[in-house]
């Protein structure tokens, strides 16, 4: 009969979009696993970041808005880390106290993970990118 | 009528749902809402199973030990058969678009007459028996075992249902409740759980070839009477054909309108306009006394029993020779033409495609079935003027159309109706766009519910069209319902009654033959009821 | 006095904690985050081809289509080709707008009684919320499944990017108390509309069958199941976009490994939500064609939507048509024979 042979089509259409999950990435060439961010000689040799790194991988969008917020509305750029005491500079991009101060290298660093998540911030709306050395 | 409250009573209708859920909330078979239970005879006659003396009312059914059996080896056949019952039973999501949209809800409010729940009651049993989730969940997954009790309940709402399809309007998936009353009453059929209203018509329409039982001489000498009558009002005498052999056309039409007002008047009506096509165009009609029943009551019964009465048209047809076949004002044999009978008893390939021999139009809507509506017919006659019309004759009418279900849902013959209507008369005027077309509300008294014993539910179930013709009535001073249905002519008249006191019931092709001015007639003072025309009160009454 | 919902509500919370303590539980990572996961997966696929070949098994005998407008008839009468289609193209645009706008739907009405002096009016006012309710809980649901492709393609397709784009396109940003790090901070991940439509469709359709009367006696356990779960998913979903954020890059590269067959158990600390997240997902999906969602399939196949209205033109074919006993013309002349005679009725053998 005409109406299975359509039947068998759109469950064929069906089965093709329920693993295209499978099919697309065994056909595609990109590699599969998580990419690391590469910390620069800088990050490497500070050994530490304004707070623990399992938070950071999470939250860091958090604290950058926050961040942000804290400094356009009230000027104070000061922020202390808890555990250690230390002040930093809270900016993005500004001088060697800055996020980018210390992680220089952005293509290795923040958009490898934010391409292999599909996230597209919009800090570089604003700020400028910083150059980067090699 | 005696036992129904009054109007005004009846209306205060309970919307509100019991304190306990449905499946723990028996059904009480009440006097006045079922209809008494099929005689023995007439299931015989059909040779359908356990023909025995019954009453819904015992609580012994006497159906056979092993019910359950056949009720669910039934209920496999018939997901074996039909996708659209498979289909019903898996997919409804309980959305409750359909609850407020049958008529025997709105003016019962009983829950179980929402569309959605009436088909429950069948779903539960299909779940508990026919799917996993059922099997492991039970009751949490809306299913319970067919018992007795439930069997009784399905009984019950299964015939107060219409299989007017107005919910399938409106459900998202299309979910047909006529498909699952049709299906279910089939399986009631097994058990010989049916109602006499049908038992006994479809056991007559079997023998005699339509559902009164009229044999072929009452026949001929209850259409002698119209033409009497007709030779009275006009002086034309409109002698039809019976029976011809190698007439162009044939002609079927409910026996209800040949048997009982107001639809002998539309029969009146038929003859007219025939006999006003012959003498101007010659037009070769031939009526038939063994395929004497347009209707089919079979369609309430089970798909088979509808095969079986059906299969007379076209049987005849064949043995006349004719061209095509007309169908005369009908609802639900409107939807055994649509949608069952080519598939069922056709190919109809010893008949011509249809052309009117009036006008030369070719219906090519009907190139198949071989069967053109009368009402499209008419119109293509007016609307290529063919006809003589005085519409004036019909100026003490202020009309409305009831469109009745199966034309409208089961086949969509909306407007050629309409069309017939404005040119036959001068005042028309069309109910509230929800309550009409594909919208339209059933008599309440479809699918065999027509009875005289279960007049509660047919007042109720007819709530909502005479709601609107009120509207109507008050708003246009409508006084006459049309219609072309025979179920709706024996119908309407007890709902105007009731509901809309001062509206009377006509069927199109009354209107028509008032209408027609015929080739040598005299001048007409009396309608087709012998009551005075529009300003011939005095002559009439001489 | 229904006591459906509250089963079902009890159910979905045992979920919930089966899966948040199943995935704290670190013997039960590989079973919550990978064995399930595969078996829901394996369930929804094959139950969904095995319903729908189980349905498309039966035969359609007849041709039932709902026509909800004016048949084609003569040519100056005008049909309506989209309610009562008689070709295949126009059944297509009536399943097209069944399906993607749900057209029937849309023509809900509300039936009311207004009393009044004159009497009673039964009025049938157009209702609208039932159909903007469920337009918007589907295509949030889906929007929101779109977007989750994100985690299973590498690279992210284009497409996906423009869902997420435009999803994203209102850049809603609230940031309240900041003197303390550790307040209120949304917008950053942006904030996805389609995931508050889905809450609040939700939500609204919750609400719908559990206020209205009518909805409420017809409903069972297993209609409010289904929305309960949903409701969980969108809830742990929007909670661990906004709020307790988790390791997103750390749950693609879990993800992959799934479609990819590797095994890799979601990242250490991800947190007990994401897996009550994902167990819901996985009992949805596990559910799915067991129950009534199955409407996914089945309104292509609804046979009263589906075909045309030209049943006098074109026969259809009943693939089980059996021959039956009928009464035929020469038995009938038999039983009549004398009293059609009688009154000069044509007879075909005069003894």
């Amino acid at each position: 009969m005409n109406d299975k042979k359509l039947i068998i089509i759109g469950l064929l259409i069906f089965f093709g979009v329920c693993s295209s999950v499978c099919w697309y990435n065994w056909l595609s060439a990109a590699e599969k696993g998580a990419p690391e961010p590469l910390l620069s000689e800088k990050a490497k040799a500070a050994g530490y970041c304004v707070v623990p790194k399992d938070k950071m991988k999470a939250e860091h969008m958090k604290i950058l808005d926050q961040w942000r917020e804290h400094v356009v509305r009230t000027g104070k750029r000061e922020y202390v880390i808890p555990e250690t005491g230390r002040t930093f500079n809270m900016s993005l991009s500004t001088g060697e106290d800055s996020c980018m101060g210390c992680h220089s290298n952005k293509s290795e660093f923040c958009d490898r993970c934010h391409d292999y998540a599909s996230v597209k911030p919009y800090c570089w709306d604003c700020h400028l990118e910083p150059k980067e050395k090699e | 009528m005696s036992d129904l409250p009054d109007a005004d009573e009846f209306i205060k209708i309970d919307h509100s749902t019991p304190s306990t859920g449905w499946m723990d909330t028996p059904a009480k078979i009440r006097p006045g809402m079922y209809c008494y239970a099929s005689n023995y005879r007439s299931v015989e006659a059909l040779g359908l199973p356990n023909a025995r003396r019954w009453n819904p009312l015992d609580d012994d059914w006497q159906i056979p030990d092993n019910w359950q059996q056949i009720f669910l080896e039934g209920l496999q056949e018939r997901l074996d058969k039909f996708r659209s019952l498979k289909i019903f039973m898996d997919i409804c999501v309980r959305c409750g678009a359909c609850a407020d949209k049958c008529h025997y809800f709105i003016g019962t409010g009983d829950p179980k007459n929402m569309p959605v729940l009436r088909a429950e009651l069948l779903r539960s049993v299909y779940r508990n028996d026919f799917t996993t989730a059922g099997k492991i969940f039970g009751k949490l997954a809306g299913a319970r075992p067919l018992t007795l009790e439930v069997l009784k309940e399905i009984w019950y709402y299964l015939f107060q249902c219409s299989m007017c399809r107005r919910c399938s309007v409106f459900c998202p998936y299309g979910i047909d409740t006529a498909e699952i009353t049709l299906l279910g009453r089939e399986l009631m059929n097994l058990l010989g759980l049916n109602i006499d209203w049908i038992a006994t018509p479809i056991a007559n329409c079997y023998q005699t070839g339509n559902h009164l039982g009229i044999q072929p001489h009452a026949f001929k000498d209850m259409l002698d009477f119209f033409v009497e009558d007709i030779e009275e009002i006009t002086g034309v005498n409109c002698e039809p054909q019976y029976n011809k052999k190698g007439a162009d056309i044939l002609f079927l039409t409910p026996s209800g309108d040949v048997f009982a007002d107001p639809g002998t008047y539309t029969a009146m009506g038929y003859l007219i306009l025939f006999q006003f096509l012959k003498e101007k165009y010659g037009l070769d009609v031939t009526w038939s006394t063994y395929a004497s029943e347009g209707g089919n009551f079979g369609f309430f019964t089970s798909h088979e029993v509808m095969k079986r009465l059906n299969a007379k048209m076209y049987a005849e047809a064949k043995r006349l020779g004719v061209k095509w076949i007309l169908g005369g004002e009908c609802g639900h044999m409107w939807r055994v033409i649509h949608q069952y009978m080519d598939t069922m008893n056709g190919p109809a390939d010893f008949m011509e495609v249809p052309v009117n021999p009036v006008t030369g139009t070719v219906f090519e809507n009907a190139s198949s079935t071989k069967l053109v509506h009368i009402a499209e017919f008419t119109a293509d006659l007016i609307k290529n003027n063919k006809l003589d019309l005085d519409p004036s004759r019909n100026d003490n009418l202020s009309v409305t159309f009831h469109d009745s279900c199966n034309p409208s849902r089961g086949m969509g013959m909306l407007d050629e109706p309409r069309y017939v209507i404005q040119n036959v008369c001068n005042n028309f005027y069309d109910m509230p766009p929800s309550t009409i077309r594909e919208n339209t509300f059933c008599c309440g008294s479809g699918a065999g519910l027509n009875a005289g014993e279960d007049m509660e539910l047919r007042m109720a179930g007819g709530l909502p069209r005479a709601n609107a013709v009120k509207h109507v009535h008050e708003k246009h001073g409508v006084n006459m319902l049309a219609c072309i249905c025979a179920v709706d002519r024996a119908a309407l008249p007890d709902l105007m009654d009731y509901w809309v006191p001062g509206v009377d019931v006509i069927g199109l092709h009354e209107l028509v033959g008032n209408a027609i001015v015929l080739p040598g007639e005299q001048e007409r003072t009396m309608d087709l009821r012998m009551e005075p025309l529009p300003g011939m009160e005095d002559e009439a009454d001489e | 006095m229904n006591s459906s919902y509250i089963f079902s509500l009890i159910l979905v919370i045992i979920l919930c904690v089966v899966a948040y303590m199943g995935g704290n539980a670190e013997g039960l990572r590989l079973v919550f985050g990978v064995m399930i996961p595969y078996l829901a997966v394996f369930l929804f696929v094959l139950g969904f081809l095995r319903k729908v070949l189980g349905w498309a098994k039966s035969p359609v005998p007849f041709s039932i289509a709902s026509t909800c407008g004016q048949q084609k008839s003569m040519p100056w009468v005008e049909q309506n080709k989209l309610d009562n289609p008689s070709t295949t193209f126009g059944v297509i645009i009536r399943m097209f707008l069944e399906i993607v706008c749900f057209r029937s739907l849309f023509r809900n009405t509300r039936m009311r009684f207004h009393k009044s002096t004159d009497g009673v009016k039964i009025a049938y006012d157009w209702e609208i919320f039932l159909w903007a309710g469920a337009l918007a809980f589907h295509y949030a649901f889906l929007v929101v499944l779109l977007r989750h492709l994100r985690f299973f393609f590498q690279p992210v397709p284009w497409c996906i990017q423009v869902i997420e784009f435009f999803d994203g396109f209102f850049k809603m940003e609230f940031v309240g108390e900041v003197i303390d790090i550790g307040t209120l901070q949304i917008g950053l991940p942006g904030v996805f509309v389609s995931g508050l439509i889905l809450l609040a469709a939700v939500i609204f359709l919750c609400l719908r069958r559990l206020m209205s009367p009518k909805v409420r006696y017809i409903s069972l356990a297993s209609d409010y199941f289904p929305l309960f779960v949903i409701l969980g998913i969108a809830v742990t979903g929007i909670v661990m976009r906004y709020f307790a954020k988790i390791d997103i890059v750390g749950v693609k590269a879990y993800t992959m490994g799934l479609v990819m067959f590797k095994g890799t158990l979601p990242p250490e600390n991800v947190g007990g939500i994401f897996y009550i997240h994902l167990f819901l997902v996985c009992v949805l999906l596990a559910c799915f064609p067991f129950s009534k969602l199955m409407h996914m399939g089945g309104i292509f196949l609804s046979p009263t939507r589906n075909m045309t209205g030209n049943t006098r033109e074109v026969r259809h074919v009943n693939p089980w048509n059996y021959p039956v006993k009928t009464h035929t013309y020469e038995e009938y002349e038999d039983d009549y024979r004398d009293k059609m005679i009688g009154v000069g009725l044509p007879v075909d053998k005069k003894e």
